[in-house]
């Protein structure tokens, strides 16, 4: 069933009698080629470019819970490119270009709106650095400029420039960035996969892994044993729990960051602002809420909530470039678990484990990075060879002193 | 969070600066025969668990001293905090 213009308009004049549900849901069976552990953003969207890019058959996705219950539709919704370090930025930028055409690839309204993220400078040494992000990004091939004071002023006139600790100098934007309806992504990469033929088994939590003479044969479930020639993990949030059934430890804390919506308002936020140095980012979503968020909580946790020194820090933050947002109500927030990694960056690998893979420690980023996460693991898993912008992305890189440290923060997860 | 400090009483987690796993106390002694492959298990592997945890914590904004904390990660509940020092001395660290 293809969505259109034209089909909306039918189903309105007869009823809404037409629409069928937008995937199956089947029994699981005893033995898959490959199967994916998660099904969040970045699994179902392996499985689907695994079916539709790579013409691979008999997938599954095995999810604990629902799918797009996790942090796919616990975070806030950015999209962006805008790294500095080079076994990062094609990466980023591929995700950024598949988040383009997605919706046609997909034929899904994931609502990618590309209403430009701008990062807040407040010293010469800051704007050095972002001088030197988007000089970095620019020689990548992707977008990215410097705006003065009154450039952003022009943008957002309510912004408060003047902070005595923290006075506006500039910016860095990338106006291609911006933000996706979360949910429809999950949604709408588990459609495509199912019509493709991949099995999604909800309800269905792997409890470890049957693992012979260094071979991977397959997983057990709350659902009962299912077989696979190839066996993919992508659960970040809970890796190091998923991959301690194959007696692995990671080089990985789970952490929970957390978010916050206003109730909603008029249009009053442009674009996406994030101000690093005050630990504070807000969007405005189509419905009206103003989306914001600052620093995980720094502690090792799977509550999916945060306490309230993070709340009172995030809020400071928020008040002291914006002060005309602290007259907006809170709605709601929410905590969602991160897999931070010892570098800040990300894991698409396979294990020593003969037919099991690994994809994970994608931090506070994991969002942005959904589209080419799948196609990378997608790679993997159909070819056992890392995809070409994704090479950096191994598990040995710690051991072998190849870390991609975004921020040179060193082996600290909760300062990335 | 409220850390029970041993020698001030309850504090505010917010005083407090978080290291990791206690297990960092720990650290391979090269004397000893320990290899650059223990040292990588040491700065870069966790145990990470969903549960009972073992963790160091830094008395920043207070007595400046390190805390072994025993901390659940699913509630955030915290069962024993120790001064690290008698935790690593207790180990056979230091003197």
């Amino acid at each position: 069933m293809r969505f259109s213009g034209l089909r909306v308009i039918k189903e309105a004049l007869t009823g809404h009698k037409g629409w069928t549900p937008a995937w199956r849901d089947p029994e699981p069976q005893a033995h898959y080629d490959i199967i994916i552990i998660g099904g969040g953003g970045h699994g179902l969207a392996t499985a689907y470019y695994l079916a539709k890019e790579f013409k691979q058959k008999r997938i599954a996705v095995l999810e604990k819970g629902w799918i797009g219950g996790g942090n796919v539709g616990r975070n806030t919704t950015i999209i962006r490119s805008n790294y500095l370090l080079d076994g990062n930025e094609p990466f980023y930028e591929m995700s950024l270009k598949l988040w383009e055409g997605l919706e046609q690839d997909f034929n899904f309204n994931a609502m990618v709106s590309q209403r430009g993220i701008l990062n807040l400078i407040h010293s010469d040494a800051q704007r050095d650095a972002f001088i030197r992000r988007g000089n970095a990004m620019r020689l990548n091939g992707v977008d990215a400029e410097m705006l003065t004071t009154a450039q952003i002023k022009e943008r957002y006139p309510y912004l408060n420039t003047e902070d005595a600790r923290f006075p506006i100098k500039g910016g860095l934007a990338q106006h291609r960035g911006g933000t996706v309806r979360h949910d429809a992504v999950a949604w709408g990469y588990a459609r495509g996969a199912d019509s493709r033929g991949v099995d999604i088994i909800q309800n269905c939590e792997v409890t470890g892994f049957k693992i012979e003479n260094g071979k991977c044969l397959g997983v057990e479930t709350s659902r009962g044993f299912i077989g696979a020639t190839k066996v993919g993990c992508a659960v970040a949030g809970s890796s190091s729990r998923l991959m301690a059934h194959a007696n692995m430890r990671l080089p990985i804390e789970s952490h929970v960051l957390q978010a916050f919506v206003s109730e909603g308002l008029k249009p009053v936020m442009p674009g996406v602002v994030t101000f690093g140095a005050g630990h504070f980012y807000c969007s405005q979503s189509d419905k009206g809420g103003l989306v914001f968020g600052g620093d995980i909580d720094g502690y090792n946790t799977y509550a999916q909530r945060g306490n309230l020194p993070v709340v009172e820090d995030v809020c400071e933050g928020g008040m002291a470039i914006f002060p005309a947002f602290g007259r907006a109500r809170l709605l709601r927030m929410w905590g969602g678990i991160m897999d931070m990694s010892m570098d800040g960056s990300p894991i698409i690998d396979k294990t020593h484990i003969d037919g099991l893979y690994f994809n994970g420690g994608w931090c506070y980023g994991g969002f942005k990075a959904t589209p080419a996460s799948g196609m990378c693991f997608a790679h993997l898993l159909a070819r056992d060879a890392p995809h070409p912008n994704a090479t950096a992305y191994r598990f040995d890189r710690f051991e072998k002193g190849l870390m991609i440290d975004e921020k040179g923060m060193g082996n600290q997860p909760n300062l990335h | 969070m409220i850390i029970d400090h041993p020698l001030l009483g309850p504090r505010d987690s917010a005083e407090f600066t978080y290291k990791g796993d206690a297990r960092l106390i720990d650290r391979p002694d090269p004397e000893k025969g320990a290899t650059a492959h223990d040292f990588y298990d040491y700065g870069y592997l966790r145990d990470n668990p969903a549960g009972w945890h073992e963790e160091l914590w830094f008395h920043e904004a207070g007595d400046r001293s390190w805390l072994v904390v025993t901390r659940n990660t699913l509630t955030h509940e915290i069962s024993k905090v120790e001064l690290a020092r008698d935790v690593a001395r207790s180990r056979g660290r230091s003197k």
